[in-house]
Formats: C-alpha cells, structure tokens, sequence
C-alpha cells in the first residue's frame, strides 16, 4: 500500500506520534483531499501493527494436497495415468477443499491429520468434517501404498510376520484379494496390525472409515470405491485386485509403517539368527 | 410327470400340497435329494429400449455394462445365495442362514432396485422426460410445492450421498404422502420404511455414470431428468393410491 506525499502536510512515518514542524502536537487525522491522497490515522497504524502481531500468534492449521511419490503415469498400465489424474486431482483435491471450506467456520484446527479424524470420528456417530478428513487420510496412504514396480514378495521381518499371521503368503494374498472381489458397496480393504490382538489381519471398512479410529495401525491399503478403478477395469474388480497385489503394492512403505509400528505394539522377541 | 416338475427349478409349487409326496421322496431317495417346493430364481429382465437409446444423457457403453455385467452379477449371486439359503434351511443350519442374509441383502435388493430403474427409464422420443401429470403431479405439488422443487431436492440429496447407494421419491402407503429418501448400498426402499413404495429410483453407485460424467454426479443428475419415464411412475402411484 503506497503512500503519498503530499505539499501542504507531509507524513513521518518514523515517528507516528511526533509532531509536525510549525504545528501542534497533534496526530495527523484521515483526510482525503480533492487530489485523493489518503493520509493515515495514527491510531489506525498502531491497531495495523497490532492485528499484524495477532494474525502471527494465531495457529489456523488447514490442510494441503500431498502428490503421490510418483509421476502420474508411473503406475501404467496397471492405473492409466488418466485415472489418476482424477481421482488425485480431482477426487482426492476435492475432499482437501471441502476440509479447508468446513475448518474455516470450525473450531476443530491445530490438529494432526490423525488427532482430526480420532477427533471427528466421535466413536462411530461422525461429525461433518470426518468423512473428509479420513478421505484425505485414506487416499494419501493409499498413493504411498503402491509404487512403480510394486508386487512381488515382502521381506524379511514383515514377511515373517506374514507368515506367522496366516500361515503363509499365498494364504494372505488368497484372503486379501478374496475380501475385495465380495466387497458390497464403497470401502477400503486394509492390512493393519491390530494393537490388541498383536497381530496382522485384514479388514474391510465401509466408505471412509479408517482403522485408525479403532486404534489399529494399517500397513497397507486398497481402494474400493468404483473410481479407482472404474475407467481401467469397468467391473472387472478380480483384475484390478489381482493387478494391485502383483505389480502396485509397495512392499518397502508396508516395511516402513511395520517398523514403526514395532515402537507401539510389542510383537515379541526377533529371530535372530543362530551363527 | 410330478418328479420332474419336482426338480424344475424354475417352477413355483406350494409346500404343503406335495408334503405327502416329498415324505415318500426321502423314504426312497434319502434325505440328500429333499426338494418338497422347487425354488423360484430371479431372472435378469430385459430393457424396454435399446442400450443406446438413451443418449446423450445416459451412454450406451454405460447402459451395456450397467444391464449385463452388473444387474446380471446381482442375478446370479442372489440366485446362488438363494440356493444356498435353501440347503441351509432344509439342513436346519441356523449359522449359515444367518450368514447368507448379507450376501441375500445385497444382491437381492441390487436386483430389485435395478429392476425398477430400468423402468424409470425411457427414451426421449418414447416419452422421456415428460414431467408428471394428473394425480402424481398434484401429489407432488402438494408434497413438495412444485416440481422444481422436487427435483432440487432429489438432486441434493443424491449428490450428497456418500459413498452408493440410490435416491427415491417414495410414496407412503398408509399416509399418501410422498417423500424423498436414500438408501445405502443396495438397500431397497423397504429397509427405510415397511410402508413404502418407490416410484421412482435413481442409481447413484459410481457405476452408472463415471464413464460419462466422471466425479460429476450433480451433472448426472441434473440431466438424468430427461430420461425420466413418468408414466410409469404414475401408474405405480395409481395403483397404490386406489
């Protein structure tokens, strides 16, 4: 905002308070003159610098559009670039906006993504913001979960415990594709490790709900709406599952969250071992 | 002669009138052949129109896909439950009866619900997208204040369903009054009240319109109306009305 200098008074904006040379001590007012030079009030300076100072102290903590780790045509032909195009920008960008629409007039902010949706979750009778929030939530793990390359087999500790939850891993591939082809309606289908049980399971949950909110941590997700997959595989679900089991998942984010998971839930004593 | 009838599948009998005769089946044959009552299985009914008659607003790759991979898997399923629901029922295996009502309930209402779709559908040169007339359209004026109103509010509510399920404008049996309503899924309009009747259902399972309209469904919807078969509607309405 600039301002100007006029002939017949001039401004000091070094020291609002001081006085003018040749007049009394007196604080310029606002006047506009015919030339349309507009002259600040010095009590409208102080409360400027003031709502500034506030504006800094208060936190508004809205949410932004992560991208996957990947170019959008990285997952092809497994997802057509075009799929992703919409469903990362349009769907999932969608639900970012509807959040920030609703936190503007909420007092639910300076949360973390996972405190928001525990929060608005609100142990099973949702408030409004938690079908975006877990939204937002859901798609962002779900991009981590697949990468190019993906498939194939896990390793190490995580397939051990594969193995020690199911029985082997063609028995958890058979069981996790077998709960996506008989999904009824929208959903996700999740491996998390549950907290209490101390042990991997696959769950399915309906719309947006996610195992977060019963304290489960997840490991890896599917999504099961009909625009994940729609426009690759209209309704040919066995395809896309088959598909995102052999050549998305990512294996190295499921190691990943396995491992820090192994911080909150005690999964025993590694085999190490013998020499 | 009266076996075979027995083992057609496709025939409606009454239970009590072949009792005698299924007791004597189960003497000779042993009870792993006991059909006293033949099923009645559900059949995927045809479209009164063609599957590209109702473009622009509806594509014929979607109406294709929609008729014979996903109304024919619902078929299939609920037949294939229904069979099985059969077994349990005859074994007097309370678990799994208990445990097919999910599969019962999903297919079963994709069937009915699809069924009733098809015929809320009509080509525009076959009527269309004419709006309703005579006592269907004063019951709408009454109920809703004007058509307009009417279809705002279903849009409304279609667009804000999440995830599937269908909207309906429902008649109340015992009030005459109509109502808006939705129904998760494919829950049929019954599971929201005992009493009502659809007279018009609108499909909103990503399913019928993301080839086309992508994640626009307020655009589905909004142009969904011109392919409306009112008639229909009416004629349901009538009858229930008189």
């Amino acid at each position: 905002m600039a301002l100007s200098l006029g002939s017949s008074s001039s401004l000091s904006l070094a020291s609002p308070f001081s006085a003018l040379p040749g007049q009394a001590a007196k604080p310029p007012s606002i006047s506009s003159s015919a030339a349309g030079k507009i002259f600040l009030n010095t009590k409208s300076i102080e409360k400027k610098h003031l709502r500034q100072f506030q504006k800094a102290t208060k936190v508004l903590s809205y949410y932004g559009l992560t991208s996957p780790p990947y170019k959008l045509d990285a997952l092809e032909p497994y997802i057509s670039r075009r799929t992703l195009e919409l469903h990362w920008g349009s769907i999932h960008r969608g639900y970012v906006d509807s959040l920030n629409k609703q936190l503007a007039k909420s007092t639910l902010y300076g949360c973390t993504m996972e405190e928001l949706i525990k929060t608005t979750f609100n142990n099973g009778n949702p408030l409004p913001e938690y079908n975006n929030a877990a939204e937002i939530w859901n798609h962002d793990f779900f991009w981590e979960s697949m990468q190019p390359n993906g498939g194939k087999l896990p390793w190490g500790g995580l397939l051990q415990q594969i193995e020690k939850d199911f029985g082997s891993f063609s028995n958890f591939r058979d069981e996790f594709v077998q709960t996506a082809i008989t999904f009824f309606g929208s959903g996700w289908v999740w491996l998390v490790l549950k907290t209490n049980e101390k042990k991997l399971s696959i769950v399915k949950t309906s719309n947006a709900v996610c195992p977060l909110v019963w304290g489960d941590i997840p490991i890896i997700n599917l999504d099961m709406w009909e625009h994940s997959y729609y426009l690759d595989y209209k309704d040919d679900i066995s395809k896309y599952v088959n598909n995102f089991m052999d050549h998305l998942i990512s294996w190295h984010s499921a190691t990943g969250r396995i491992v820090r998971a192994e911080a909150f839930v005690n999964l025993g004593e590694p085999k190490i071992p013998v020499a | 002669m009266a076996l075979r009838a027995l083992f057609a599948k496709k025939t409606l009998t009454c239970a009590s009138s072949f009792a005698p005769v299924s007791a004597c089946l189960d003497r000779c044959l042993g009870s792993s052949v006991r059909q006293d009552r033949a099923l009645t299985l559900a059949a995927l009914p045809d479209l009164a129109y063609d599957y590209g008659a109702l473009e622009p607003v509806i594509s014929g790759e979607i109406m294709r896909l929609h008729h014979q991979k996903h109304h024919q898997s619902y078929v299939t399923n609920y037949n294939n439950a229904l069979e099985q629901l059969d077994a349990a029922i005859a074994k007097g295996d309370a678990p799994a009866v208990v445990r097919l009502q999910s599969a019962i309930k999903f297919n079963g209402g994709g069937h009915i619900n699809h069924t009733i779709f098809w015929q809320n559908l009509k080509p525009v040169n076959e009527g269309g997208g004419e709006s309703p007339h005579s006592s269907l359209g004063w019951a709408i004026d009454e109920d809703f204040g004007s058509f307009e109103a009417l279809v705002q509010k279903i849009n409304a509510e279609g667009a804000a369903l999440q995830g599937s399920g269908w909207v309906w404008l429902a008649l109340d049996k015992t009030s005459k009054k109509l109502t808006v309503e939705t129904t998760a899924n494919q829950d049929p309009l019954v599971t929201k009240g005992a009493t009502l009747i659809p007279l018009l259902g609108i499909d909103v399972w990503e399913h019928a319109y993301y080839l086309q309209y992508q994640n626009v469904r307020p655009d589905y919807l909004k142009n969904i109306w011109k392919v409306i078969d009112w008639k229909y509607a009416s004629q349901v309405y009538e009858t229930a009305t008189a």
